[in-house]
């Protein structure tokens, strides 16, 4: 019999390059975003770099410094990419990948750098998301950088959210920013006064204009909305002192004070008059929900870029702890390997390969997806216009019948001829990536961030006591603080925990991850490398958990999954992240194997590279999966009380007299049995008889399951670890330190 | 018209500085590990020609740029999207080896060959400009062979500056011994300038340049043509990097006669 030679399997060569980069994140078509990112990147690993090198994060205050790196985004294209050509702008079409794209180059330096170019996209977003055409030309135009030939400084902006406490926070409903009806004459437009105080605002110490949340202080106004404050307006424009952050540092924070005069052209969106009070298009939750929905992704970018900016100097760092060491001569183990000689060192380097690659491909993905979204929405809304659909309602239900008709199109198989409408139906799509959209936005910003910072955290230990100094190439010790605030501004995780905790149940996307499970299982069936089969079993976990709880109480009889029930819902989003990032970065992998084999500029080495970017799916699919049994586990358990040795809690259980009967039957019987109650009530010394387990049967299979399906996982790590340890990097760092 | 020049900038693509660079011999040619893989950039001597001959270009109406460059044009694609927004000008790619191993000779005649066959050049008013050597390709002969080729003989090697003066003739300095420089004056076109450092820094990255210029590069990559190279025009006895290593480090603050001291020490070593 013929047996077969085992092929050693082509390992990594060098680090991921530019072009598989692009295919890998689904830009390898786009010249202008692909332009962009070698932009951006100048700006990052140059001015950006030595800013932060010559200690520029070590002051709160706004310095003549960091102002040139805002004119070096205006230069190099960073400030305009957020406006269309007729604004100004490099591009038109949708901006969100292209704005995740700037903020994983420049976050990969410095956070802050980062943030300062994305708060004053920010401030313009409620403009561009909820603006009149008038408002929308007037302050892009104004904030577009200069076109050649021009003499002026583009306008910067704000946006101001939160407020001193007790104030806006994660609760963003308990506005104390109010607006009032200062002079109203006959026939002319309505001026109002503003008094609003901030909190931790971004871009406060340079802004020309702040957009405002505020709600009305007047019988006047209905309801809150957002309103657009400039400089020059009368009234105080108070910047406020710095706040005394210690993190992004290069981004520019404060809590102001306005109390201005301005005209009611200024509410974002325009207003109605109806019956002598002034109503406000829209409120400020709603335009925040718009703009929220998009910026958050580029947060959850910024978490990703740090994890991945870690991995060459860590292999530096380690590789050459040991030479110059009399014992370490050139050719020796201690010499060429240095730390990569010890399993743990590899290994956690691994682990924190794995999570940048998870949460970029799932930043990029979330992206990706409102890229295509975008036009769709206002596809929609001509669809609206022509069926002449208006009010909320009408809406809603057309939206709601769609997502019924996409659920039950997504359960058939991909053969099924009926299933033709989900990719052609404009409504269909919509509403099938809307939902998708919904869950993809927070789980990227909470994943990334919050399982990003503690990963960080990983990545400068790695460095031994270097890391946590501002000698550590790569800046590592900041940016692990750094991560921190990325799980905090914009909604900190609570916020992101409390959206999915909706998002993730509605029919529509737990049909898609149905779906999933499906896509899953084929994937693995051709790759089975990647993890997939056990992604797929923890999906299935994940689906039976969430409808046991939606449908089970407590041992006290109450309601498990609700809104109020954070120890409920809050875990179940987490394990949801899990998932959805892993499955991300396996379809990311694909795409590059896919693609790659005909791209002359990655051919080479392709087969090394994806060996590798596989086993780092295995790696994080298996610690996906064991995320979300652990949580599914306490969730599915942890609300039934443990039975005691009492009446109730025995009642199941053997009894001394009742085994010494049986055992002239059934000999051996008496070692076989557990929780045995002696005649004199003794019982084995534990907290009491354990749990039969009969409703969760199903879980407890699915859980055997999917321990089983951990197989090889350990396999893919030590693989991957070994390519870490081979594999070529360049001889410096290519930004200073 | 007088005034306007055709600028040709010759330059190829090499490995980013910062990268390992470990020769190896597969088959008759040696070659770098891992080449095709490591980032590249435009040859840095190169490049600070390509942004002098926009300079000039933009001071000279009626001026136009062509980049000629001899590489592997997927390779050649991924560096455009950065070279690309520092100036403006025409490609023209040739799709071959980019190896520092190439014979000179060979890759001079292939560039002359292509050049001669741009349509709108007037040779007249041709200026050739390349570095006076290669990251690569340390023989510092391929532009004077590809002068030669072209019958330009007005040549001019290690150039750090280029002065127009008011009758069109040009002031060019030339490096020599000692950071002293070689004042020559030429008629003015055609001429061979192969390029030192120059005195313009690298332009920052324009993205609306770049756009612009991409409306022509992408077509010319497209429709590439094949330029391959003998493989056996030379034969290497052996390839080994340096004997002594340097072990790269990033040192802040230090003087330039610390760091000349310090380099010299390691020179004189072995
Ligand atoms: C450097 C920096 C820059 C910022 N930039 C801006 C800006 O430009 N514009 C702007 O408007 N704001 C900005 N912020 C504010 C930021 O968005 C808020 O700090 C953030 O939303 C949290 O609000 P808070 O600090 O009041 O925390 P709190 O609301 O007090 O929340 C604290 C914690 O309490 C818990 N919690 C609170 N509410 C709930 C709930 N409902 N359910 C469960 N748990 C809950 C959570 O654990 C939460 O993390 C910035 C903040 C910082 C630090």
């Amino acid at each position: 019999m013929a047996t077969a030679t085992p092929v050693q399997p082509e390992l990594l060569r060098t680090l991921p390059s530019d072009a598989a980069r692009q295919l890998l994140w689904g830009f390898a078509d786009r010249y202008d975003l692909q332009m962009l990112v070698q932009s951006a990147r100048a700006v990052a690993r140059g001015p950006v770099a030595r800013l932060v090198a010559n200690g520029g994060r070590n002051s709160h205050e706004w310095t003549p410094a960091k102002a040139e790196m805002l004119e070096a985004f205006d230069s190099s294209g960073i400030t305009a990419v957020f406006m269309d050509p007729e604004e100004g702008g490099l591009f038109a079409g949708p901006k969100n990948l292209v704005l995740a794209l700037v903020a994983f180059e420049l976050a990969w330096v410095d956070g802050g750098a980062a943030t300062a170019s994305l708060a004053g996209c920010l401030a313009l977003a409620p403009i561009h998301e909820r603006g009149t055409p008038e408002q929308q030309r007037h302050y892009m135009r104004l904030a577009a950088p200069p076109q050649p030939g021009e003499d002026r400084k583009p306008w910067r902006g704000a946006f101001c959210l939160t407020e001193p406490i007790p104030y806006v926070g994660v609760d963003t409903g308990m506005l104390n920013g109010k607006i009032r009806i200062v002079e109203w004459k006959p026939g002319e437009e309505p001026m109002l006064q503003v008094e609003k105080r901030g909190r931790f605002i971004t871009n406060i110490g340079f802004a020309n204009f702040v957009t405002a949340a505020v709600d009305s202080g007047d019988d006047r106004i209905k309801g809150s909305c957002m309103v657009i404050l400039e400089e020059d307006d009368p009234g105080i424009f108070d910047r406020g002192t710095p706040t005394r952050k210690m993190v992004h540092q290069l981004s520019s924070t404060g809590d102001p004070i306005f109390n201005l005069r301005i005209p009611a052209s200024r509410i974002v969106g325009g207003y109605d008059i109806k019956d002598g009070v002034l109503v406000p298009r829209h409120t400020h939750s709603e335009v925040i929900e718009a703009v929220f929905r998009r910026t958050r992704v580029t947060v959850g970018v910024m978490t990703a870029a740090k994890l991945l900016s870690a991995v060459e100097p860590v292999i530096r760092y380690q590789r050459g702890r040991f030479r110059g060491a009399e014992t370490a001569t050139p050719g020796s183990v201690r010499y060429e390997l240095g730390l990569q000689a010890r399993e743990d060192s590899l290994h956690r380097l691994t682990d924190v390969w794995a999570t940048g690659e998870a949460s970029a491909s799932l930043a990029f993905a979330a992206a990706r997806t409102f890229d295509e979204l975008d036009p769709l929405e206002k596809e929609i809304e001509k669809l609206y216009a022509e069926r002449g659909i208006m009010g909320g309602r009408a809406k809603a239900k057309l939206l709601r019948e769609a997502a019924d008709q996409a659920a039950a199109l997504v359960q058939l198989s991909p053969a099924d001829a009926r299933k033709q409408p989900q990719n052609s139906d404009l409504l269909l799509r919509f509403v099938m990536l809307d939902s998708l959209a919904d869950v993809l936005c927070p789980a990227a910003k909470l994943w990334n961030t919050g399982w990003g910072a503690q990963m960080m955290r990983e990545a400068v230990s790695l460095m031994g006591g270097y890391g946590i100094t501002e000698d550590c190439p790569g800046f590592l010790g900041n940016k692990w603080m750094d991560a921190q605030l990325e799980a905090t501004y914009e909604g900190p995780e609570a916020v992101q925990r409390r959206q999915l905790s909706v998002t993730m149940t509605q029919p529509l996307f737990l049909a898609q991850l149905r779906s999933w499970v499906r896509e899953m299982r084929e994937i693995a069936s051709e790759h089975p490398g990647t993890g997939a089969c056990a992604l797929a079993t923890a999906m299935t976990m994940w689906l039976w958990t969430l409808d046991h709880l939606q449908h089970s109480k407590d041992a006290d009889g109450g309601k498990l999954y609700q809104s109020a029930r954070q120890g409920v819902t809050f875990p179940l989003a987490d394990a949801l992240c899990w998932l959805m990032a892993a499955r991300c970065q396996i379809l990311d992998v694909l795409r590059l194997q896919r693609q790659g084999a005909e791209d002359a500029s990655v051919s080479e080495g392709l087969p090394g590279l994806v060996n590798f970017l596989t086993d780092l799916c295995h790696v994080q699919s298996a610690r996906a999966s064991g995320e979300v049994a652990r949580i599914c586990a306490e969730l599915v358990f942890g609300y039934d009380r443990h039975p005691a040795w009492d009446e109730q809690g025995t009642r199941g259980c053997w009894h001394k007299d009742e085994l010494d009967t049986l055992e002239g039957l059934i000999p051996g019987i008496n070692s076989y049995a557990l929780d045995v109650v002696g005649s004199d009530g003794s019982h084995p010394k534990k907290a009491g008889p354990c749990v039969s387990c009969h409703t969760a049967g199903p879980f407890l299979s699915l859980h055997t399951k999917l321990d089983a399906c951990l197989t090889g996982s350990r396999l893919a790590k030590d693989r991957a670890a070994e390519a870490i340890s081979k594999l070529m990097i360049p001889e410096a760092l290519d930004y200073p330190a | 018209m007088s005034n306007a020049y055709h600028i040709v900038v010759c330059a190829g693509v090499v490995p980013d500085p910062l990268q390992t660079l470990e020769p190896i011999t597969p088959a008759t040619v040696p070659a770098l590990k891992n080449e095709m893989m490591l980032p590249a950039v435009l040859d840095p001597w190169a490049a600070h020609a390509l942004y002098e001959a926009a300079n000039l270009a933009a001071h000279a109406a009626g001026s136009k740029v062509w980049l000629v460059s001899a590489a592997p044009k997927a390779k050649l694609q991924q560096v455009m999207m950065n070279v690309a927004q520092k100036a403006s000008f025409e490609l023209v790619p040739i799709d071959s080896p980019a190896s520092g191993f190439a014979d000179a000779h060979a890759v001079a005649a292939l560039l002359a060959t292509v050049i001669q066959s741009i349509p709108a050049l007037d040779r007249s008013r041709l200026l050739l400009f390349g570095g006076w050597e290669s990251a690569s390709r340390g023989a510092g002969v391929t532009m004077q062979l590809v002068a030669e080729q072209l019958g330009v003989v007005d040549q001019f090697q290690g150039v750090d500056q280029l002065t127009v003066q008011p009758d069109g003739s040009f002031e060019i300095l030339e490096r020599i011994e000692g950071g002293r420089h070689l004042v020559s004056t030429c008629q003015g076109p055609p001429a061979l300038l192969g390029w030192a450092t120059g005195n313009l820094p690298e332009p920052r990255n324009n993205p609306q340049i770049g756009m612009a210029n991409m409306r022509t590069i992408m077509p010319a990559l497209q429709r590439a043509k094949a330029g391959p190279l003998p493989q056996d025009a030379i034969r290497y006895l052996s390839v080994t990097p340096p004997k002594q290593q340097r072990q790269t480090r990033i040192v802040k603050d230090r003087s330039p006669d610390e760091i000349a001291a310090e380099l010299l020490e390691w020179i004189v070593q072995d």
